[in-house]
């Protein structure tokens, strides 16, 4: 597989690792955003051959993890309303205030989990008597085939068609991980796909602002162990720049015609992320000229009281603030078949990562 | 089978009444299909001689699709059960086969998947010796659902245990991973991708019959990584017994394309469903004989050793990477769901 057979050359990788030991004076807090490069870093093992002084730490980069109950609640209310609701795969374990989407779907909800959101379009096409809603969740790269829903379901002109919206972006919750008293990140490693489509233009600021090195990366052993050595070699040099590990993937503008769709559909506005709060000015709403398509509108639905499980510290884990194992319930009441929080659902999120791979449960 | 030669397109009710149109369904395809000595009978069960100890293996088969690219659901009927009593270290020899048809299923369907469990028993040197036919409403089943138990002699050499497992004990597969999973998967509903990648199902009962004649008590344990995948397998055995499992990852044998959609579709080859796969525990001194005899077959002719069992970590199945990183392999929870991006 070309541009990944060549990224997951281990000789190359441990010529990296040798030089960051090499490099490193101090110790340093390195935060990766994207729960897919959280996946890469335990999944291969890196964790464990990282030199002590540069520790890494789990960003909020996993968009199951950071949808908030509220949503997920709506979700499942529109499934028990008759409702065909389509969405992607690991969001339908994740618990909601009093079950998962696929426990509502057990329940007799009409369920699809799909890759595209094209494809709840077709949905929609293929049954005009009833409603279907795309579960819109995730950051700025899954933006734009969401968007392109939108925009094919007028061009076809479907009535029956509407998107629930839960999209997040990135720069804000970086700016809000800054900002908060008990930060401790020296340095950022730029989540690459999302970077793919929105380019990095707005991260200079931001790097300048807090004086802090962000390294746009990508998400196979080589990525990631580059991607480490120049914020590194960054920090050890004091200086703070965006650089583009991920050149073959990400440009400065990024990709135009995604970003035009984007904007053509949404709108910047506030947002709860799961775990964090309310950030402002934090993810994507549907514009005025499309607010047909917004389900929270069309199905006309409260805001309900989020229930969260008390002893799950799943903020302070998105949050870059504790590790999963750090958390008491960790493997023990928590675990992927029971999970009491999104990042022990996912894939992308640490905690299912750390169950899953990690070394620290094999001692 | 066109319809004045059976008088109907599609399997309705009355072919699971028990009554005329049972009979006729049963007379025309069936019977007519395995003409052996045993159905011939035509009474409730067979009666069969066995001498010796014996393997009995069960299992239902859901599949959706039910043809797919490399076989169908009946082969994979035949297959997947022939093969768990091989996996006992047993000589398949009989087979029970019940149907259960939602109405509506066409009758070329019907027929096609009989004749392809007949063709694959045939393979397998087994015969059908008793079976069901029912017919479900519509919407209450999903075109056709299948059981089947087999029946097998025990190998004179076999002595099948995890119990028999020790630190050092190395693991061997016969091919490559993942490619039965990937194969329906590029098929299903809503996920079809273009690929060429075919479902490698197919009997080992005569691979694993050669592996015992061979070598018998040193083989200890055979094991078809089918749902929950080669991980599924591995962390089921470590778990019961007291060593731990180690695996390299560089030598497990996935094929180019099997990878790429794996890579598509964000799922891990490990956890991913197979069919002409098997895993074997070996002692560590006939490991090479165990994969070179593989090699010969043509069933085996991606065989390795893919690791050892361990005093390591014990009851934990850990995979190592030429990065000289590791990371465990535990059981999937529910499904294997595709990730977001």
């Amino acid at each position: 597989m070309k541009y990944l057979n060549e990224y997951r050359d281990f000789e190359a990788t441990k010529r990296y690792l040798e030089q960051i030991d090499k490099l490193v004076s101090k110790r340093w807090n390195i935060m990766e955003i994207c729960g897919g490069q959280t996946h890469g870093l335990v999944k291969n093992g890196i964790l464990d051959l990282l030199p002590d002084k540069v520790r890494m730490i789990h960003g909020p980069g996993c968009p199951v993890c950071v949808t908030p109950v509220n949503l997920i609640d709506k979700a499942i209310h529109l499934l028990e309303k008759g409702v065909i609701v389509c969405s992607f795969g690991d969001m339908v374990r994740v618990p909601g205030s009093s079950k998962s989407l696929l426990e509502a779907k057990a329940e007799g909800g009409d369920l699809r989990i799909l890759y595209s959101p094209l494809e709840a379009v077709n949905i929609a096409k293929k049954n005009p008597e009833k409603e279907v809603v795309f579960f819109a969740v995730g950051f700025e790269t899954t933006a734009p085939a969401n968007a392109l829903s939108v925009l094919h379901a007028e061009r076809i002109g479907l009535k029956n068609y509407s998107v629930l919206v839960s999209h997040v972006l990135v720069p804000p919750a970086m700016t809000s991980i800054l900002d908060d008293e008990f930060c401790t990140i020296d340095a950022f490693l730029g989540a690459g796909h999302v970077c793919a489509i929105m380019g990095f233009q707005e991260y200079h600021q931001l790097s300048v602002t807090y004086k802090t090195p962000i390294v746009i990366t990508g998400f196979e052993p080589l990525d990631l162990v580059e991607g480490i050595y120049l914020a590194v070699h960054q920090l050890e040099n004091g200086v703070y720049k965006v650089e583009n590990q991920y050149a073959r993937a990400v440009s400065e503008k990024g990709n135009l015609a995604a970003k035009a769709i984007i904007s053509r559909v949404f709108e910047i506005g506030d947002r709860e992320w799961r775990g964090i709060g309310i950030i402002p000015k934090s993810g994507y709403r549907l514009t005025e000229a499309y607010q047909n398509y917004d389900a929270e509108l069309r199905f006309s639905m409260q805001q309900t009281t989020p229930l969260e499980p008390t002893d799950c510290i799943a903020g302070e884990i998105l949050r870059g603030l504790k590790k999963p194992h750090e958390c008491q319930q960790f493997g023990t009441s928590c675990h992927p078949g029971n999970p009491l929080g999104a990042p022990m659902v996912s894939s992308e999120g640490a905690c299912a990562a750390y169950y899953h791979f990690s070394n620290s449960i094999i001692k | 089978m066109d319809k004045t030669r059976f008088g109907y397109e599609i399997i309705n009710l009355g072919h699971g009444s028990g009554g005329v149109m049972t009979r006729e369904l049963l007379d025309r395809i069936i019977f007519k299909i395995f003409d052996n000595p045993f159905i011939q009978e035509k009474h409730d069960g067979s009666i069969v001689t066995v001498d010796g100890e014996m393997a009995v293996s069960t299992d239902s088969f859901v599949i959706s699709p039910i043809f797919f690219r490399g076989g169908n659901i009946g082969e994979l009927a035949v297959n997947g059960t022939v093969n768990d009593v091989a996996m006992c270290g047993a000589i398949p020899k009989f087979l029970s086969l019940a149907f259960i048809v939602e109405e509506g299923m066409k009758i070329d369907d019907f027929v096609a998947i009989v004749k392809s469990v007949k063709a694959a028993a045939d393979k397998s040197g087994v015969q059908v010796i008793t079976g069901d036919t029912k017919v479900v409403e519509r919407g209450k089943g999903d075109k056709i659902f299948i059981n089947t138990t087999g029946f097998g002699k025990v190998h004179s050499k076999a002595r099948i245990s995890v119990r028999q497992i020790k630190p050092g004990d190395k693991i061997i597969i016969n091919g490559n991973l993942a490619q039965h999973g990937m194969a329906i998967m590029s098929e299903r509903e809503g996920l079809e991708f273009e690929s060429t990648i075919e479902s490698d199902t197919t009997n080992l009962n005569f691979i694993v019959e050669k592996l015992l004649d061979e070598f018998g008590h040193h083989i200890k344990i055979f094991r078809d990584p089918t749902r929950g995948g080669l991980a599924g397998v591995l962390a089921e055995i470590a778990s019961d017994t007291a060593s731990g499992v180690v695996i390299y990852e560089e030598k497990l044998p996935i094929e180019k394309q099997v990878l790429a959609a794996c890579e598509i579709l964000g799922l891990d080859p490990l956890y991913v469903a197979n069919e002409g796969v098997f895993m074997t525990v070996v002692d560590a001194e006939v490991a090479d004989e165990v994969v070179s005899l593989l090699k010969r077959d043509h069933k085996g002719r991606n065989a390795v050793c893919i690791g050892e069992f361990s005093a390591d970590h014990p009851q934990k199945v850990v995979v190592y990477n030429p990065l000289g990183g590791k990371r465990m392999v535990t059981p999937m929870i529910g499904e294997q769901l595709p990730r977001i991006c």
